[in-house]
């Protein structure tokens, strides 16, 4: 086990320079040229357009660029915003609270609907509860989170007045109206994972329910609910994690369509602002930053596994 | 039970929600740029600076130049002008205003590296201090469009001190002398400002600080504005009208803004020019005879923007009232493709960025001009990217708006005059060009008038750019928030608002 979370550990920095170079070479082929959206209305004076070209080194090489970007990366100096002149590294340590915050507050709604959504479906299997389970399932899966996003604006906010339409506040400042101005926001996002989770549940159940272990433990007099919970549903759960760990790596992402929707200040829309922005430095600290989440989390995932599953600690 | 449950949670999390009569909620559409007038390039973030920097001049509702940090100036001579400093002003770390910090705010302008100041007041040669509170400033050659700048950024002066310790982190901790001084930003989110208390013109001043929310979406910003999360925004779609005007509790002003809304047409700016419709006018003026601007307007902008044939709108003195957009006239359109001898459909290509407003309006064009013989593809492309196709000269026209200044040169030299930079329709007629060397050079109104008037038929005539419509500031805000005043740069001025109690 040991040997193998090494080697997990091993492959995160070769993954991250892959990641970085990858980034770096696809933004070069998005059109349009950064100098001409920095210069914004000034964008007529090719001396201006001259002077910020060399200011940001994009008339040097490519593989300069990347060098010298990587260079001060090493040195943990991310590089500055191009467009708000302000260091990407504080950027990112201002997003990435909230960005934790909606993504596992989201998660959290989640694995509380789906999992026992699933459970629910898997042991009523065929019956009621089972195509209730399925059509609520569905429909989270199918409706699109911008669209519900403002109609539970629409309803809760404008009509009814009970939680603010948008915006954020830190759970350190406030941690009523944090959460207030995150559970709409994090309910969207977990409906739809909730709806993936749950079918993941229920078939992952189905299977293990069919297991000779379960009629083992049935045989024994067991409760029913001892035999679904502690037998049937750690098993089913490895399935589960794996979905789950990669579900809140997509979270910690950033949401972006939820995130303009309920003007969350996250990842999701400081990266599609850059984009469009071409503020590069910002993209490339912004991604390089998730891929470690992303990495860290599959990390976490097997982990769980040997915990959740004994048999994994001896491989 | 349940709806109980959900009322009662909900009551628990918005107990806290921040209600404070004393705090001014402003919806921006959308996120600013740096903080630092020197560096500083968007439409919003001018809204900001609006509350953080004064400016040695404003300009009131029919385009004067008022006094702000200035109290009067003279032209001494055609090249020299003279400016009389407010005294008793001081910068928010307490430093005094001078005729020092104006002449080292204008340097900072016009030699900051990164500057995008230096284009604007480029016709400065030299600033002299003449005592604390005058100061002198004498220009390379006669200009007629300097002052104005000096109503905007390149007018807003720094306290040397402060500034020069800040170095390149200016933006991150902006010091002025404005209405209110600045406490936070959050990128994407909001910046925070508190009411600064030894400002000159305090007692104008009725909120003790003013947050300014980032909402890209409209619907969002309109949904905050019902929902009293915000007090009032700088600007909502025209579509949004009708739901602002049925809630009681909101109310609209809509004014002139200073920008227009074109289709630049491709005449010279490389190969792709050498089409009919770039190289021949008539061509041009058969597709302006085919449009329809008052019906564009109503069906894209509810009828909420003028429609218009100059680059700049009723609010300006150099709009001329009598030249109007003439009426829809395929009868025409169907001649002068005939006079011009090309082979119909006539193929054209329309550049213009995927916003929804844009492609319903590069859409209605296409259905009107296609009456007329022209087959018009419409090619939607991501903002910065059509905005490099329009430099490279790699599109036929480009549908695209201009925010506007508030002189009448900002809205034509640079897109109209040979080898100007942001002439990337490719446009050159020694006329035009004479026409508007002589019209900067000038500082007298009438004169001005005159020349600016010999512009617009020209422009009518070769059609460079078909102008569309002239925007309008459309700002809404809840009704109970009083002393708004429209002025057509779309500021928000922050001097006489008051919340109703």
């Amino acid at each position: 086990m040991r040997g193998h979370l090494g080697t997990r550990i091993a492959q995160i920095i070769p993954t991250l320079i892959l990641v970085s170079i990858l980034v770096f070479c696809l933004q070069q082929l998005m059109p349009g040229d950064p100098a001409l959206v920095m210069a914004g209305e000034e964008r007529g004076d090719p001396q201006v357009l001259a002077q910020i070209r060399a200011e940001l080194w994009l008339d040097r090489s490519l593989p300069v660029q990347y060098l010298h970007w990587m260079g001060n990366v090493l040195q943990g100096n991310l590089g500055f915003s191009w467009r708000i002149r302000q260091p990407v590294a504080q950027l990112v340590l201002q997003k990435l609270p909230v960005t934790l915050q909606l993504g596992t507050m989201a998660f959290g709604i989640a694995v509380l609907i789906g999992v026992p959504a699933g459970i629910i479906a898997a042991v009523y299997r065929n019956r009621f509860l089972d195509y209730v389970a399925n059509a609520v399932g569905l429909a989270g899966l199918s409706t699109p989170n911008f669209w519900l996003g403002i109609m539970l604006i629409l309803l809760i906010s404008v009509q009814l007045g009970w939680l603010p339409p948008s915006g954020y506040v830190p759970l350190t400042e406030d941690w009523r109206q944090s959460l207030a101005t995150t559970i709409m926001p994090a309910f969207v996002l977990g409906n739809a994972i909730a709806a993936i989770l749950m079918r993941h549940t229920r078939s992952a159940m189905l299977t293990s329910l069919d297991q000779d272990y379960v009629r083992t433990a049935r045989a024994k007099g067991l409760r029913e609910f001892v035999v679904v919970i502690r037998h049937a549903l750690r098993n089913a759960l490895i399935p589960v994690v794996t979905l789950g760990a990669l579900e809140l790596g997509t979270l910690f992402s950033g949401a972006v369509l939820t995130e303009q929707v309920f003007s969350i200040p996250g990842f999701g829309k400081m990266v599609v602002d850059a984009v469009f922005n071409r503020d590069y430095p910002v993209v490339q600290g912004v991604v390089l930053v998730t891929a470690f989440l992303y990495v860290m989390l599959n990390l976490l995932a097997d982990v769980l596994y040997v915990v959740i599953n004994p048999r994994l600690r001896a491989a | 039970m349940i709806r109980r449950l959900l009322l009662a949670a909900a009551c628990v999390l918005t107990t806290a929600l921040p209600a404070s009569a004393q705090t001014l909620r402003i919806a921006l559409r959308q996120d600013l740029d740096v903080l630092d007038p020197t560096l500083a390039t968007t439409y919003v973030g001018r809204i900001v600076f609006a509350g953080l920097c004064d400016k040695l001049f404003d300009i009131d509702d029919k385009l004067n130049i008022v006094p702000q940090l200035a109290t009067g100036y003279e032209w001494s001579d055609d090249r020299t002008l003279v400016i009389n400093l407010r005294q008793g002003v001081k910068f928010h770390d307490g430093e005094p205003f001078d005729a020092a910090a104006v002449k080292y705010s204008l340097e900072r302008h016009l030699t900051m590296q990164g500057s995008f100041r230096k284009s604007e007041i480029s016709s400065i040669d030299h600033i002299e201090v003449v005592d604390p509170a005058t100061v002198r400033v004498a220009l390379k050659t006669p200009s007629g469009a300097f002052l104005a700048q000096l109503t905007d950024r390149s007018g807003m002066i720094y306290p040397p001190k402060a500034t020069e310790a800040a170095g390149k982190d200016f933006a991150l901790h902006p010091v002025c002398s404005g209405p209110f001084k600045f406490v936070e930003r959050v990128p994407q989110d909001h910046v925070t400002l508190e009411r600064f208390a030894d400002y000159w013109d305090a007692k104008s001043i009725h909120f003790d600080r003013v947050v300014y929310q980032v909402f890209l979406d409209s619907s969002v910003r309109l949904a905050n504005l019902k929902a009293g999360t915000s007090d009032i925004t700088e600007f909502i779609a025209p579509t949004d009208v009708a739901a602002v005007k049925s809630d009681p509790k909101l109310k609209l002003v809509v004014s002139d803004a200073l920008g227009y809304a074109s289709i630049n047409n491709n005449v010279g700016n490389g190969p792709r020019s050498n089409t009919p419709y770039g190289k021949n006018p008539l061509v041009r003026q058969a597709f302006d005879a085919a449009i329809d601007r008052a019906a564009l307007v109503e069906v894209v902008f509810n009828g909420m923007y003028a429609p218009s044939v100059q680059p700049v709108s009723a609010s300006s003195p150099f709009y001329d009232h009598a030249l109007k957009p003439p009426p829809r006239d395929i009868d025409k359109a169907k001649a002068l493709l005939k006079q011009a001898g090309v082979t119909l459909p006539v193929k054209l290509e329309l550049l213009t960025p995927n916003q929804p407003d844009q492609l319903q309006a590069a859409e209605v064009l296409q259905s009107m001009v296609a009456e007329a013989g022209f087959e018009l593809r419409i090619q939607a492309m991501e903002f910065a990217s059509s905005l490099q196709a329009q430099t490279r000269g790699e599109y036929e026209l480009y549908l695209i708006g201009w925010s506007g200044r508030v002189d009448v040169d900002g809205n034509t030299y640079q897109f109209l005059h040979t080898g100007q930079g942001n002439n990337a329709v490719g446009y050159s007629n020694p006329t035009v060009d004479k026409l508007l060397d002589e019209g900067r050079g000038l500082t007298d109104l009438p004169k001005r008038q005159a020349i600016y008037n010999q512009v617009w038929p020209e422009l009518r005539r070769d059609l460079p750019i078909t102008y569309l419509y002239n925007a309008r500031n459309i700002v809404a805000m809840t009704a109970k928030l009083n002393g708004f005043r429209p002025i057509p740069d779309g500021m928000i001025r922050l001097q006489g608002l008051e919340m109703a109690k």
